[in-house]
């Protein structure tokens, strides 16, 4: 069963593969004077040409560039020198942290708010979850989380100041898993623990404040569509509590369609987090691509893109699995 | 035309959260088309001697770095950010429509490779992707649009790919074979028409996003340069200021733009409502 969906993620792997490659091809101008950067000599280019293969024909050109990722080669960023993978590889983990906290957040506003609503559809409670999800979805994200360093950081003085990932006093905890707070955690520092959790906060309400409409609809609109059916009435009329019967029995089969959404969560969160890294400079691959986009570096962009593509279709993996395990119906007619 | 303004007065007083979203909307309408001469100062004309000056009289909402007065800035942007929304909807609801039709009504290869296209595109974070495109043709406003057609098309081809399914073999269509319609035909006089309606709901839910997803291109710094007016460009322009203290710069613009989205989202969920009372969630 999880085999059958590995196999049928790998169509969407090709195209990535395949959109990645021909967005390097769709370069304005001349590709190979954009890698040698804006200071190259006309040797320099040619030399970038034959390096690059892009004086081959374009089959063979993209034969070259699956070799080129078979092994792990993205290229190397024009600015800094350094392959892009091993960027990447130090940065990911900082963006994948704030997603988490972001997604987690979310998750637990949104989803009693929308079983809260679904309980009592049409009255203030509801109108106003509604409203409130409006609203939230309404918010640029990167207006968001400067509204709120302005509000926390400048007039009331409780956050930290919104700049990366721990405060310049302290260091960065011994790597294990490259999450600050599960690695200051496993380093038993309670300080590096508070100091990261601090910083991570605001950008994490940022995400959390714009992916908490889907969820909050869905559970919502899931919970109305599961209370209405005739086992919740069957199991009202035999007298289970009301908390056994939301929890027990409508919630559990409302799960499905609300995980389903986390794919669509996943995607606005995975978007919106380069803008907020970029307004709290969390030195995650976000505010790595932005810099690389400024300075018109464009190998760390295409690993970015490709990196990205690949994290969400891993993830669009995972809730495949997550359905399987929470709803056996679903492996019969899947 | 009777009908259509009872349809109208029907719409607008049977929420009145979406007569208000409405009424925004035509506000925003009217500042998008006469932006340029009811802005009270030159957008671009800088002044340094009045820079970063709070909110007054003179300047409702402050002036930025340059002494720029905001509000004519944001009276002038409505054009540049309503433009690249409406014209990149505008494609993606064509050149989506059109796929999704065709997947739909004849399915086999047609909808294998359609549908094939549509989740490639939705393989990406979409936001992701509209980066990588804008990055990759230039740096241009033409690329933000069309950045933004690509990410929406799935959307569009999904709504008229189920829509015109469930519609393939109803009576009328049917009927319109039987009178000797070609099947092009068939689908695009008699299919499709009936097909809107959804698909005006899907337009209006996507203005907001289109709108937010060029903001925040223009936000770092792809599409839209400086000094051209852009309400995510001039967030991005105050958002160096907001850290000490100057909070007019990014506030008015970033509100502004929330206030648009918002009022797209608000009249796609009151369509949403009128077309079909069930989907209300």
């Amino acid at each position: 069963m999880v085999l059958k969906r590995l196999l049928g993620a790998i169509p969407n792997v090709i195209g990535v593969v395949i959109v990645t490659f021909l967005l390097t091809r769709a370069l304005p101008g001349d590709p190979a004077a954009y890698f040698a950067g804006p200071a190259a000599t006309k040797e320099a280019i040619e030399q970038v040409r034959a390096t690059l293969g892009l004086d081959k024909s374009v089959p063979q050109q993209f034969v070259l560039y699956l070799k080129d990722l078979a092994r792990g080669n993205l290229g190397n960023s024009l600015s800094t020198g350094q392959p892009v993978l091993t960027e990447i590889r130090q940065r990911l983990p900082a963006s994948l942290e704030l997603t988490l906290c972001g997604l987690v957040l979310a998750m637990v506003i949104a989803i009693p708010l929308g079983v809260l609503a679904a309980t009592r559809p049409g009255s203030w409670v509801d109108h106003l979850c509604r409203m409130l999800a409006t609203a939230g979805v309404s918010l640029p994200t990167f207006f968001t989380g400067l509204l709120l360093a302005y509000v926390f950081y400048f007039l009331l003085g409780v956050a930290p100041s919104p700049l990366g990932r721990v405060d310049v006093t302290f260091s960065a905890p011994p790597t294990v898993t490259g999450l600050y707070l599960v690695d200051s955690l496993l380093a038993r520092d309670g300080e590096l623990f508070r100091a990261a959790a601090a910083q991570i906060v605001l950008p994490a309400v940022t995400l959390g404040l714009f992916v908490m409409a889907p969820l909050m609809r869905m559970t919502r609109a899931s919970m109305l569509g599961v209370l209405s059916s005739e086992f919740i009435r069957t199991a009202r009329a035999s007298g289970l509590s009301p908390g056994k019967v939301l929890y027990g029995y409508a919630f559990r089969n409302a799960m499905l369609p609300i995980v389903t959404t986390l794919g669509m969560v996943f995607s606005f969160l995975l978007g919106s987090n380069v803008l907020v890294e970029k307004v709290f400079a969390w030195p995650g691959i976000g505010s790595y691509v932005i810099e690389a986009l400024v300075s018109s570096d464009y190998a760390p962009v295409q690993g970015f893109v490709l990196t990205m593509a690949l994290v969400y279709v891993a993830l669009n993996l995972a809730i495949d699995v997550l359905y399987v395990l929470i709803d056996p119906r679903v492996s019969v007619d899947g | 035309m009777n009908a259509t303004l009872r349809h109208v007065r029907y719409v607008a007083t049977e929420n009145p959260v979406t007569l208000g979203a409405f009424l925004l909307f035509s506000f925003f309408v009217l500042l998008a088309l006469l932006g340029p001469w009811i802005a009270p100062y030159d957008a671009l004309a800088s002044n340094t001697e009045a820079a970063l000056k709070p909110p007054s009289a003179a300047h409702w909402f402050g002036t930025d770095s340059l002494g720029r007065d905001i509000l004519s800035r944001i009276v002038v942007a409505a054009r540049l950010d309503f433009g690249i929304a409406v014209s990149a909807v505008a494609a993606s609801f064509a050149i989506g429509s059109a796929l999704g039709a065709l997947a739909g009504f004849f399915g086999g290869w047609a909808d294998r490779i359609i549908g094939r296209v549509a989740d490639t595109i939705m393989a990406f974070p979409l936001f992701v992707l509209a980066m990588g495109i804008v990055a990759a043709l230039g740096n241009t406003v033409a690329n933000i649009v069309l950045a933004t057609a690509i990410i929406n098309l799935p959307f569009y081809i999904r709504v008229a790919r189920a829509e015109v399914n469930v519609r393939r073999n109803a009576g009328y269509v049917e009927a319109a074979r039987l009178a000797g319609n070609s099947d092009l035909r068939v689908l695009a006089l008699h299919v499709f028409p009936n097909v809107l309606p959804p698909m005006m709901v899907q337009i209006s839910l996507n203005m907001g996003w289109a709108i937010l997803n060029a903001a925040g291109l223009s936000f770092i710094g792809l599409g839209v340069r400086p000094p051209q007016a852009e309400w995510g460009i001039m967030v991005a322009e105050g958002a160096t200021y907001i850290i000490s203290g100057e909070w007019w710069v990014a506030l008015f613009p970033g509100a502004v733009l929330m206030l648009a989205v918002f009022t797209f989202n608000l009249l796609g969920d009151g369509l949403r409502d009128i077309m079909d009372p069930r989907m209300r969630t």
